[in-house]
């Protein structure tokens, strides 16, 4: 057994003072890992939908109670939060954004755009929804 | 003269010879690169994803079956299970490989990742060319 090297260590999360950009970086990984599991709500209600009408039926029990709603709303709001999150990263990736403003401009675009298409999504989807 | 100290010399490779090529990552800049390519994908399919979704609110099973089956739908679902499940499964792994250290759980959560994706993948795709054949 060799001696452990003691390497030096970089500092971790709590060393540092908050900033947007690095909440919202922990924000975009939560919510991935979020949309990771939440796929097992699209199998189920494809593999429902392909099953027959009590399968289905399940399915639509669930989404229409309250914790199913909550689920699916933060099911929502997860997807396009990330989804606009990672636009930014486009950008980042691009070489472009990187100044102090633009950083926090683009992320502040990305959470309120996240939310307000999330509740934009939804009302869309109660009108017509709601109408069938 | 003294001999050279070998004690710790475990291997006859080099130094240069094991950071050659791809040295100790295994890997390159493969999934960072198919990592932005299913995100790019995603981006262009998220509208019609949600058009889809919006379409089978409030219908029954008979009715969403017959929409999922329609060609032009079950296309446009294919490509954003396979976008998303390569997506999420390169994206599950880099956070594996940033919080477990130790070499056998690593390991073993890797390949769970592995099964989860390809499975969700491949029960949604199942589900979906099911209902485009109508069988």
């Amino acid at each position: 057994m060799t001696a452990r090297i003691e390497r030096p260590l970089s500092p971790h999360l709590q060393t540092y003072r908050w900033t947007l950009t690095m909440a919202l970086s922990i924000v975009h990984r939560v919510t991935g890992v979020a949309l990771y599991f939440g796929t097992l709500l699209l199998a189920w209600w494809l593999i429902s939908a392909a099953s027959g009408p009590p399968a289905y039926a399940n399915v639509q029990a669930f989404t229409s109670s309250l914790i199913g709603r909550l689920i699916v709303f933060g099911y929502t709001w997860a997807l396009l939060h990330h989804l606009l999150s990672g636009i930014r990263h486009f950008v980042w990736d691009l070489g472009y954004g990187f100044k102090a403003s633009e950083r926090e401009a683009l992320t502040w675009s990305a959470l309120i755009g996240g939310i307000s298409l999330t509740v934009l999504v939804w009302i869309v989807a109660y009108a017509i929804g709601g109408g069938r | 003269m003294t001999a050279p100290d070998t004690s710790t010399v475990k291997s006859m490779r080099t130094p240069l010879a094991r950071v050659r090529n791809l040295g100790a990552s295994h890997s390159g800049t493969g999934d960072f690169w198919r990592q932005r390519v299913t995100a790019v994908a995603m981006t262009l399919l998220i509208l019609p994803v949600i058009v889809v979704v919006m379409m089978l609110l409030g219908r029954n099973q008979a009715g969403a079956a017959q929409i999922l089956g329609s060609p032009l739908v079950a296309v446009i679902l294919l490509l954003f299970i396979v976008a998303s499940a390569w997506h999420m499964k390169i994206g599950m792994q880099v956070v594996i490989e940033d919080y477990v250290h130790g070499e056998k759980l690593k390991l073993a959560a890797v390949m769970a990742n592995n099964f989860f994706s390809i499975a969700v993948a491949l029960v949604s795709i199942y589900a979906i060319l099911k209902l485009s054949s109508g069988v």
